[in-house]
């Protein structure tokens, strides 16, 4: 097939960025760890008031500015409602989702990831700066979806 | 429709019935079937601007919603009527159009009416449900959200209507080739076929989906697994986007010249981006699923990898129309990159549409990228950010290319002359600036983190909230000005049926002649169903991996609610 000397130049150089785009989020995924939240964790959606951890949602201390984060989701708010952790910290978050689907977001940082009944979502964030972040849930999830929010304080 | 010369051809429909008497022999019946597709689409765009006029309205803190008709109620009437009405029964009709006209023949046209009756009537029964308060759902309607029955059992039809549809096209073809072996499927007939396989391919992720939803919701099974129910609407969800792309393609390929007495710059190419889209529209649709749990990064990665490939017919297409333009303009004597830009037709609303999509559809493609982009993906996700995003694709080019298009169809089918082709061209330009002011507004209130699908983003005041209100106005000033466009459109659209007298002199929409120098077509591109196995193929290969380790992960099932 008869293809213009001017489009296999501009099709290679299409595919070229294409190829290098891949290439940096390739580099990024394996050797800085930028992977979308991925975690594979199964729990009885109808049991997550009585299933350890999330029996007892709140923060956890694990090691020195290193925290992990448990949180139930449910319609219209998150538990814990506010948590407050050191400037620098790591805090690694746990939700799972004990009704509908939900999101978990951060603005301004890098969490943001859905929350399915069924399953346990993970995500982490070093708090470099201190200050009040806003945690929502930014899936639909019902007639008051825009009141369900939570709070980081960084200190 | 058109009879044509050989008037004495067989009536051609394998599986209706024979009794001639009944069949629509005249060009008339099929101009009006595809006439009420048209008119079908106009009337929901319509009502879905109203709404997203609202909603503009509502996120800029002008107006608040009563509680008898909720933001969300509104948001789901919207995305519902938007994504799967509007675009789809403009589709079907454009595609009815293009095939009929491209193969004259006596036939019979009771199919395809019985597809726009089917899909009519899922339309009524889902629109009601969600007008009702029974299906605040929004459009994706994620499970555990559980609606009333009527509207899943409506969207089904809304779907099965469409495969009476693709079922009377496809015959049309089959038909042709029988008659004529050895010889090209004539591109038009060719592209709205290629596009009409690859709906049916998407729309088996969504019928998979609802043969799950209907039986829950009418109480027969006691919960969904809610992640199989996402990957099945996502594997439907993102071929969709693909089909009001190559709905809008086939106009920029085929209709666009013949407003500047163009040509089709490649056949071969023209088939080739269409058989790319139909192989690769489907398994990319985990790129939605970035930040679900359940499905591992490796199996993203390769979505991701197969979405960019998907890029590669756009380009193909921006080369294809640029290249149309200039061939054009030379034969005119206009050479110059501005004095060709400043040469075409712009007065013309039938060209300013789509070129105006054109221009939007560059900026549409930038962000898709980022989108697409895996990790990056975090930054934006169900922020405004992706609604700026499908505005500026869908809402812009896809839409843009309709209206100008029906600015030609309309008049052409109903045999009258344009009402008020001023104001034709004023919803346009109205339309466009609009869009830019909004999608604009929208990508920027994303990057500040304004999240999507929300009735209020005050957040009681939260620190993190102030700047986000800004934006939001932005937004609603573009919408009012889309708005006002889509208004436009509906009034000249309508004007014409009831104001103006018939005028048999009135052209019909043409399809653009091939250039001269354009190089033969390798007969493997016209084998349309060897691509579509290959592309049932390709869909299966990129699913069975994650499908699988959903499946085997044995996710508990979630009861339904309803939370409205």
């Amino acid at each position: 097939m008869h293809i213009h000397r001017l489009e296999k130049i501009w099709l290679a150089f299409g595919m070229g960025i294409l190829a290098v785009f891949v290439a940096v989020l390739a580099v990024a995924a394996i050797g800085e760890g930028f992977v979308p939240p991925s975690n594979i964790q199964t729990i009885d959606p109808t049991k997550v008031a009585e299933t350890p951890p999330f029996d007892h949602p709140g923060l956890r201390k694990v090691g020195d500015h290193a925290y992990e984060a448990y949180y139930v989701a449910h319609i219209f708010s998150f538990d814990p409602a506010t948590i407050t952790v050191p400037r620098g910290s790591r805090v690694t978050f746990y939700v799972t989702s004990s009704d509908v689907e939900h999101g978990f977001s951060i603005p301004a940082t890098g969490v943001n990831t859905m929350v399915t009944p069924g399953w346990v979502s993970t995500v982490s964030h070093t708090f470099s700066d201190a200050g009040t972040f806003i945690l929502m849930c930014n899936e639909f999830c019902g007639i008051a979806h825009q009141t369900m929010a939570a709070k980081v304080v960084v200190q | 429709m058109t009879a044509g010369p050989a008037s004495a051809d067989p009536v051609g429909t394998a599986l209706w019935p024979k009794d001639n008497e009944k069949f629509d022999l005249s060009r008339e019946a099929g101009d009006l079937l595809v006439l009420t597709h048209i008119y079908t689409a106009t009337l929901v765009l319509g009502v879905g601007a109203l709404f997203g006029l609202l909603q503009g309205f509502s996120r800029a803190s002008w107006i608040t919603m009563p509680a008898w008709f909720d933001y969300y109620r509104m948001l789901t009437a919207h995305g519902v009527l938007m994504a799967l009405v509007f675009t789809t029964f403009f589709i079907t009709g454009l595609l009815t159009y293009a095939t009929y006209r491209s193969i004259p023949r006596v036939r019979s046209v009771r199919l395809n009416w019985i597809g726009w009756s089917v899909m009519s009537i899922g339309t009524v029964v889902t629109a009601l449900t969600i007008l009702s308060g029974n299906a605040t759902v929004l459009y994706t309607f994620y499970a555990p959200l559980k609606a009333s029955p009527t509207f899943y059992l409506g969207a089904t039809l809304l779907v099965a209507g469409t495969w009476f549809v693709a079922y009377d096209l496809i015959e049309n073809v089959v038909w042709f080739k029988r008659r004529n072996p050895g010889t090209l499927i004539p591109l038009p007939a060719f592209v709205s076929v290629c596009t009409m396989i690859m709906w049916v391919i998407a729309t088996l992720g969504v019928t998979a989906e609802m043969l799950i939803l209907i039986p829950w919701s009418l109480g027969w099974t006691p919960g969904v697994d809610v992640s199989l129910t996402r990957m099945l609407f996502w594997y439907f969800g993102h071929p969709l986007v693909y089909f009001w792309i190559m709905g809008a393609y086939v106009i920029w390929y085929l209709v666009v010249p013949t407003a500047f007495g163009g040509t089709v710059f490649s056949d071969a190419l023209t088939r080739l981006a269409f058989v790319s889209l139909l192989l690769l529209s489907t398994p990319v649709g985990l790129h939605h699923e970035y930040l679900d749990p359940g499905i591992s990064p490796g199996w993203k990665f390769l979505h991701t990898v197969l979405t960019f490939g998907v890029v590669i017919p756009s380009f193909m297409t921006a080369f294809a129309i640029f290249a149309t333009f200039e061939i054009a303009a030379r034969k005119a004597g206009v050479t110059g990159f501005f004095n060709i830009v400043r040469w075409l037709p712009w007065k013309d609303p039938a060209f300013a549409g789509p070129g105006f999509g054109m221009i939007l559809f560059i900026f549409g493609g930038f962000g898709g990228i980022v989108n697409a982009s895996y990790s990056m993906d975090v930054l934006v996700h169900n922020t405004m950010w992706i609604v700026g995003h499908f505005h500026i694709t869908v809402g812009g080019p896809v839409a843009l290319t309709f209206v100008g298009a029906a600015y030609r169809l309309v008049p052409s089918l109903a045999r009258r002359r344009l009402f008020a082709p001023k104001l034709a061209l004023a919803s346009i330009y109205l339309w466009f600036v609009g869009m830019v002011i909004m999608s604009f507004s929208m990508h920027w209130a994303g990057l500040l983190g304004v999240p999507r699908r929300t009735s209020d983003v005050s957040y009681a005041g939260a620190v993190g909230a102030a700047a986000w209100h800004t934006p939001m106005v932005g937004a609603a000033v573009g919408g009012t000005l889309v708005a006002l466009g889509v208004l436009f459109f509906v009034i000249v659209a309508t004007g014409t049926y009831t104001t103006n007298r018939r005028d048999e002199d009135n052209p019909d929409l043409a399809f653009a002649p091939l250039d001269a120098e354009a190089a033969n077509t390798p007969p493997v591109l016209d084998k349309l169903g060897r691509w579509a196995a290959l592309a049932i193929v390709l869909a299966i290969l990129a699913y069975a991996g994650p499908l699988t380790q959903q499946l085997s992960a044995h996710a508990y099932l979630a009861p339904g609610m309803r939370t409205w």
